[in-house]
């Protein structure tokens, strides 16, 4: 998902900085404030971010003969709320747009927008709305983490279609191509990620349980079962 | 099942990844002799989509600094895993040991 270095027209950067720039300053003071108030959840802190350190990195194939990689981003926005995440994914996309030249210092806002704030947010509604309607908590956890990485990537691909309008069929023949190269080859990663983040949640609700009922995650109750 | 779930998502994961490399066929080269690269990245081939959508747009900025080579960039790819797997495992580590020293105190 990462548009690379110049490839967006400098009003598309500046307009996509500008539409994230709120989220990660709104972001840093949930963190902060968590922080103060809860000093014991900075150990999961940790995790999330260390989560999407590790799956950002991996880059998988797939079935449309091309490699992408996982977010991660979904952990961290069911455990802290989606805004916490624009921060945190701000941090692991200079690391790689500064060191890795994946990415870029001018695509940042957009990579950003798609990436940290998107995702996350999308994570955090499906997780509220599947769990109104009664699913297993590891199909809740599993839906929202994969889905909310796969719009990502469709955020992406919107965000190039905008830049870059096909010359005969405009924005959406456009976006139809770059879904071809994002979205599809998407689909099993995000798979994974849903996997792998159940996981983690697995081995959450065993060891941090008093800390997942205080987020409000998982209910007294389910703790106990 | 409980008692296996983390291990059958773990290798639901491996299969997910295994699965394309078997299914994608490398197709035979073109007609100017020219080897075809599979499973390049997506970013990549959404920055060759855009050159073929707007041929003469120009990228207009270069990263300040790129890898010097596919070794290092990897080493930098790594390094960026190993941190965080890395703190993963610091706090299933102790998690473990904390949940484990909780439950001896409760039963002694």
């Amino acid at each position: 998902m990462h548009i690379m270095e110049g490839f967006l027209p400098a009003r598309h950067c500046i307009g996509w900085g500008a539409a994230s720039a709120p989220f990660i300053g709104y972001g840093l003071y949930t963190v902060k404030k968590r922080i103060e108030e809860k000093p014991e959840q900075r150990m999961l802190l940790g995790v999330a971010t260390a989560f999407t350190f590790v799956l950002s990195a991996l880059k998988m194939p797939s079935v449309t003969g091309s490699c992408s990689h996982p977010t991660g981003t979904g952990l961290g926005a069911i455990l802290f709320g989606p805004a916490a995440m624009a921060p945190i994914g701000l941090v692991v996309l200079l690391f790689q747009a500064l060191l890795l030249a994946h990415g870029g210092l001018t695509t940042l806002g957009a990579n950003v927008f798609s990436m940290a704030i998107v995702g996350p947010f999308a994570a955090a509604l499906i997780f509220k709305v599947s769990r109104a309607v009664r699913l297993p908590f590891g199909v809740c956890i599993f839906l929202s983490a994969a889905l909310g990485d796969l719009l990502t990537y469709v955020t992406t691909s919107v965000q190039l279609a905008l830049a870059f309008p096909d010359p005969a069929g405009g924005f959406t023949a456009s976006f139809l191509k770059f879904a071809g190269v994002f979205a599809i080859t998407q689909v099993p990663l995000a798979i994974s990620e849903g996997l792998l983040t159940v996981v983690i949640f697995n081995a959450l609700k065993r060891f941090n349980p008093a800390e997942l009922q205080d987020m409000k995650v998982v209910s007294a109750q389910e703790v106990q079962a | 099942m409980k008692r296996y779930q983390n291990l059958i998502l773990l290798i639901g994961v491996v299969v997910l990844m295994a699965f394309p490399l078997w299914m994608v066929q490398k197709p035979a080269p073109g007609a100017d002799g020219k080897e075809v690269e599979i499973f390049q990245g997506a970013d990549d081939q959404a920055k060759n989509m855009i050159n073929k959508i707007t041929p003469d747009y120009k990228p207009w900025f270069k990263p300040l600094m790129e890898p010097p080579s596919g070794e290092v960039e990897t080493c930098l790819f790594a390094l960026q895993a190993a941190l965080g797997a890395g703190f993963v495992g610091y706090w299933l580590g102790s998690a473990r040991t904390r949940a484990k020293y909780e439950n001896t105190k409760k039963t002694a």
